[in-house]
């Protein structure tokens, strides 16, 4: 047997099939009695508010985070590629924050933007606006959505960096004499021709918004104030670690594989063809 | 439709490299200017230049008697065809022929005329849905020539287009781009490293080296009457035969120690040189007044079907002799190179034409 086929089967089918099996069943708190209930666990989850709520949570977030992340890194990287001097050194800074783990770039985050000791709080303030993620779920999310994409811009960055200059220079001077300006020049031929790395971005930042981002949500909200900064993946650790509803914590993460293969799927199949390589 | 004037222009990279030493020409309306010269030689940044993708560090370039250093290629209405053909890979053949046609705000229905006559006239209305990476080199080639001709611009800027074809397609190519550019009457400036394209092409041919000028002139009288012994080399395949000379009281001397029993038309001349084609060879012995004989060794004979060349060894240098037919002669024969003295060139110590 292929040795990577055994990886997969120990480090992914077996607790896969465990996270299966867990979710037909119901746990007492103390691990004493356990049920088989079929998929009454899926039933429960899918009919609760908060579940649902959560979905809507995730979709903005990862949304958010990957537009903002995305965005801001081609615009940086647009920027990188004009600049004449300092190249080096401005590349450089921009990769930093990428060897940030999570959970410091998130504690990062919320001192600047504590409404009581935060500094960058602080002038928010003194420019007249209630800054107040630890009581506003609207804050809480644009405070979360900003650490989670900074802490993706650097690897974005690198990215487009990369795709940038791959795209060949008598083509812009081609459009060029062809009467494009500037900005024409950039959403007709360079974007277009960006698309391959756009799209590789596009689902590495859904991924990442996704799933990576439990130790930012843990560091900045911890899925508050209320649950509207619960995503998907928090709930599922907090009802299953900290709750300790295992079953329905299984079926969760159940739901949530299904949603990645689905994404996955429909980002390949769709998606892609649109997208030019070369 | 528009004269393309260089006066004096120069090229300074920021590293300090001088790429263009200060170049002046004068193009007709609707001629087709070619730039020559080996690769390093300036020609290609010559080219950006009068296209606005390089700046110029001194001297004017004026398209139409108006001065254009200080606008970009987008407003310079110029049409450029690249050695990488540079088309979109993105876009359809049509919309790549389209594309300048759109920036330029031409309405819809006039933009299609233009690009289905375009088609037509190369040969590319089944190819327009296609998009560049589904067309073979000569076919990608078209729609490059297409892109330029469609915007019916002031000059036509070509920058190697042929070099990345076969031999065969290079030859159909150029017969192609010749008649396209008189038909359209463009003033048209091309640039190539292969002088046989220089040679058909040009009307003005200029031939470059080290970011200078060498020469200017018609093709032929560049060929017939080369300004120095870089044209001469450069200009005509094979080249021109160049002998160095030593002076003596008697006359000039060939390095080897022949002897010319005729006078150089200057005392100072170091260089003589004749082409390949006005030089024969003999078996015989006769003596032949008034004419450059030299003693030679065949080193080899490259027969091409129609004529033969044959390489010799002689008067300390090597030479090429063209004969017509097949070569009565094989490697290792002694035989005499004969060149009539009106087809001599003689160049003096700076490498300049002396007459």
């Amino acid at each position: 047997m292929a040795p990577q086929l055994a990886i997969t089967l120990v480090f992914f089918y077996w607790p896969a099939g465990q996270a299966l099996y867990q979710s037909m069943l119901r746990q007492d708190p103390f691990g004493l009695r356990t049920k088989f209930v079929w998929f009454a666990n899926f039933r429960k989850v899918l009919a609760d508010p908060a579940y649902l709520n959560s979905i809507k949570v995730t979709v903005v977030f990862s949304l958010a985070t990957a537009i903002v992340a995305m965005g801001v890194a081609l615009l940086l990287a647009v920027m990188a590629e004009k600049a004449m001097r300092g190249k080096g050194l401005y590349r450089t800074l921009l990769i930093w924050p990428y060897a940030v783990a999570p959970a410091i770039a998130g504690m990062l985050w919320l001192f600047l933007f504590n409404p009581s000791i935060g500094s960058l709080a602080y002038l928010l303030r003194s420019l007249g606006i209630a800054w107040d993620p630890l009581l506003n779920g609207t804050h809480a999310m644009i405070l979360l959505v900003s650490a989670a994409a900074w802490k993706q811009i650097s690897y974005n960055f690198l990215f487009f960096v990369a795709g940038l200059q791959a795209v060949p220079k008598t083509l812009i001077e081609a459009a060029a004499m062809d009467g494009a300006g500037e900005t024409k020049r950039f959403w007709t031929i360079v974007f277009p021709l960006l698309a391959p790395t756009t799209f590789f971005l596009l689902v590495v930042n859904t991924v990442y918004a996704l799933f990576d981002t439990f130790g930012i949500v843990h560091a900045v909200t911890g899925g508050g104030p209320g649950k509207t900064t619960e995503t998907l993946v928090y709930k599922v650790y907090n009802d299953g670690f900290v709750n300790l509803i295992l079953g329905d914590s299984a079926a969760q993460s159940v739901i949530l594989m299904v949603i990645v293969i689905a994404l996955t799927a429909i980002q390949f199949r769709y998606v892609e063809r649109k997208v030019h390589y070369g | 439709m528009a004269t393309v004037d260089l006066k004096d222009v120069k090229k300074v990279y920021p590293s300090g490299i001088e790429a263009v030493k200060g170049v002046s020409i004068a193009i007709p309306d609707k001629e087709l200017c070619v730039l020559v010269g080996p690769s390093g030689c300036g020609k290609s940044t010559l080219l950006r230049m009068i296209a606005g993708l390089e700046t110029i560090s001194a001297g004017t370039v004026a398209i139409d008697g108006k001065v254009v250093n200080a606008i970009g290629p987008t407003e310079r209405d110029i049409a450029m065809v690249f050695q990488n053909y540079a088309l979109y890979p993105h876009m359809k053949v049509y919309d790549n022929m389209a594309y300048g046609l759109r920036n330029r705000g031409t309405p819809k229905d006039e933009i299609d005329s233009r690009v289905r006559s375009t088609a037509k006239v190369l040969e590319l209305s089944a190819l327009l849905d296609r998009r560049p990476r589904e067309l073979s080199g000569g076919q990608r080639q078209r729609v490059a020539m297409g892109r330029a001709i469609v915007r019916n611009p002031k000059v036509f800027l070509f920058d190697e287009p042929l070099s990345n074809l076969d031999a065969k397609l290079r030859g159909q190519m150029r017969v192609e781009i010749k008649n396209l550019q008189r038909k359209l009457g463009v003033t048209s400036v091309y640039v190539t490293h292969d002088q046989l394209e220089a040679m058909t092409l040009a009307d003005i041919l200029v031939v470059m080296n080290a970011g200078l000028v060498e020469q200017t002139g018609a093709p032929l009288d560049i060929y017939e009457k080369p300004a120095s012994t870089f044209v001469a080399s450069f200009i005509g395949a094979p080249p021109m035969n160049l002998l160095a000379l030593t002076g003596s009281s008697s006359g000039p001397i060939l390095a080897d120690g022949t002897a010319i029993d005729f006078a150089a038309p200057e005392t100072q001349a170091a260089t003589l040189g004749f082409r390949p084609e006005d030089a024969d060879v003999t078996f015989n012995a006769e003596a032949l007044p008034g004419a450059l004989v030299l003693p030679a060794t065949v080193e080899a004979v490259e027969p091409v079907g129609a004529e033969s060349f044959l390489h010799c060894a002689a008067g300390g240098s090597r030479i090429v002799v063209r004969v017509s037919g097949r070569a009565n002669a094989k490697p290792g024969d002694q035989l005499r190179v004969v060149a009539k003295a009106e087809k001599l060139h003689w160049f003096d110590q700076a490498g300049k034409r002396v007459d």
